[in-house]
């Protein structure tokens, strides 16, 4: 049925473009309802495999495409002020509905050219700490942090070895526990281990419905315990990385709701449900103290993990 | 991040041992210079090949009878996982925990423990790389998040001693968040002017490197230790080319400026000691 369902979206999808390309005038409407309905169907009934697809969906939107659509103002700030930008971050001043917000977020690339220079939204050391050093100057001027996460993980070459990847991202995940103002995180697409997690130390954690956040890649999973990465679908079920199983495991506090069919269907939807959620979140912690806010925050994380105590000595 | 199902066994297990070994186990053969070394010199120099000075593995109480000056206190030793997300693999979590619990005597993957390094009072965690190699789930969290608790309460500086190949898949998401949790915890010993020494020994990756492993006051490696975020076959299957020989080692590390200072085993108490006399007031 899943299968199914995919197939007659991709022959729809190529049926219209073909059709939009040679008729501007044809039943395109017609067509366009169809596809949205078996998106919406196919979203709605998704398996752990599935939802990984949907989360990398090459038409979802990314960082900047959220960026442009919630904020005004949007300044970008570049830079480590140690070794170079690094394309696989972006960083940058903006607004939100009028208040001043700093705004972190790991970029992938749509095209060829924009998924080489975004390094396929794998970022290297001097991106960490770029999103740091941008993150550490709007706790001075006591602004809030809004971080977008969306990475197949930290990017694992030679050359990011060499600069200390390691040490980049336990730098920031230290960092981000001393910031004394509001931090929201969104995972608003594929939430690729240590490498997301970096940017990802907030107040409040959120899921976008068809996002997925997962300690290690499905298709590592399987090529280490099955020795075969086509168990790929196995192992997306068993690391239980879908919005609905990480609410309740506590690791975040909620799915943010996407249109229907996903975020890649209609993103200026996404984008104004996001926003809205952004805004209400943001106000909830507007009455907090920078003390208040860090002992918050070091709670939420201390308070994750299942475990017991044999007997009852201790 | 968990790479400690293609890691080979680790050298200290006899079963490895046995491979390479002559005659009933006296004799091994010593992986730094390939030659063939009497079993009981080795276990008197710590573990280290008398002829070339490598560092074979040792075991977390090992490593804490070596730094300490005598008895310790051990916490939180029952402190045990559940099976959060009904994790099944060639077996189940659960099987897999319960027969290394049994193998290693051990609930999991650390030892935490209070004791004195030449007379001052020190919080140490040493990692168990023999316990599902070494990686980290929340019991690892926990108990490194309490022993922050305890050298805060006391004043007490903290040691965690690292053998890691990073997060513990079988816990999903959960593992990941210990490396928050665990840094969150080190922020603060850090504002309360306590000092955190992490030792890194062979191998320390994933997200153990990518947490606490890397934010020590000073961070100090064994010689010779794999140290990295990713691990080499991932990296290689990334590039589609032969690491650099000596790549992620620790004295690649210390080059490009990621450790404070390579330090023999045997000179390690004597360092430990020294530091903590500028940092302790
Ligand atoms: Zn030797």
């Amino acid at each position: 049925m899943q299968e199914e369902n995919r197939l007659r979206i991709e022959n729809l999808e190529r049926e219209l473009a073909a059709l939009k390309a040679s008729n501007p005038q044809a039943d395109v409407a017609r067509l366009e309802g169809q596809l949205q309905m078996l998106d919406r169907a196919q979203a709605q009934t998704a398996t752990p495999w599935e939802q990984v697809q949907l989360a990398r969906h090459p038409k979802r939107p990314h960082a900047l495409d959220y960026i442009q659509r919630m904020f005004t103002d949007f300044i970008e700030i570049h830079g480590d002020r140690a070794y170079g930008d690094d394309a696989a971050i972006v960083c940058g001043m903006a607004k939100l509905e009028g208040a001043p917000v700093m705004v972190c977020g790991q970029q992938k690339g749509r095209d060829t050219k924009q998924k080489l220079i975004r390094n396929f939204g794998m970022p290297k050391p001097e991106g960490y700490r770029k999103a740091i050093r941008a993150m550490q100057m709007s706790a001075k001027f006591g602004r809030p942090i809004i971080c977008l996460l969306d990475t197949p993980g930290a990017y694992p070459g030679i050359d990011a070895e060499e600069r200390g990847q390691a040490e980049a991202i336990a730098v920031s995940l230290r960092e981000m526990a001393r910031l004394g103002v509001p931090v929201v995180c969104v995972v608003i697409g594929e939430g690729g281990s240590g490498g997301a997690l970096a940017m990802g130390v907030g107040n409040r954690v959120y899921l976008l419905e068809n996002a997925i956040y997962s300690v290690i890649s499905p298709e590592s999973c399987a090529a280490i315990i099955w020795r075969d990465a086509a168990q790929s679908e196995k192992a997306a079920a068993a690391l239980k990385l879908t919005a609905d199983h990480l609410e309740r495991l506590g690791i975040i506090d909620g799915a943010i709701p996407e249109p229907p069919g996903g975020a890649h269907v209609d993103m200026d939807a996404a984008a104004e449900l996001l926003k809205a959620h952004l805004i209400e979140t943001l106000a909830e912690l507007k009455g907090l103290s920078p003390e208040q806010l860090i002992e918050e925050r070091y709670w939420k994380f201390r308070r994750m993990g299942s475990f017991f105590t044999e007997g009852a000595s201790a | 991040m968990s790479w400690w199902k293609r890691d080979k066994p680790s050298v200290t297990t006899s079963s490895a041992d046995n491979r390479t070994v002559l005659t009933e186990g006296l004799w091994v053969k010593c992986e730094g210079c390939r030659q063939v070394i009497f079993r009981q010199e080795l276990e008197k120099n710590l573990r280290l090949c008398p002829k070339c000075g490598y560092h074979f593995r040792i075991d977390a109480r090992a490593r804490l009878e070596l730094l300490f000056d005598g008895d310790y206190e051990e916490f939180d030793e029952t402190l045990t996982s559940t099976d959060p997300i009904g994790f099944v693999d060639s077996k189940p979590y659960s099987a897999r925990l319960a027969s290394m619990q049994t193998a290693t005597d051990l609930r999991d993957a650390i030892v935490s423990a209070r004791g004195e390094i030449n007379g001052r009072t020190v919080n140490i965690c040493a990692l168990e790389l023999k316990f599902i190699g070494g990686s980290m789930g929340a019991v690892m969290g926990e108990k490194i998040a309490r022993a922050i608790d305890r050298s805060l309460a006391g004043k007490h500086p903290l040691i965690v001693v690292s053998a890691s190949g990073g997060a513990r898949m079988q816990e999903g998401a959960i593992s990941l968040m210990q490396m928050a949790k665990i840094s969150s915890g080190l922020m603060r010993l850090d504002e309360a002017g306590l000092p955190y020494i992490s030792i890194l020994t062979d191998p320390t990756t994933g997200g153990v490197t990518a947490s606490f492993a890397m934010l020590g006051d000073l961070n100090i490696a064994e010689p010779g230790a794999l140290i990295g975020f990713a691990g080499p076959r991932v990296i290689e299957q990334t590039i589609r080319q032969k690491l650099p020989e000596g790549f992620q080692r620790s004295e690649f590390l210390l080059q490009h400026g990621f450790l404070d200072a390579v330090v023999k085993r045997t000179e390690m108490k004597a360092m430990l000691t020294q530091a903590f006399e500028f940092m302790c007031r």
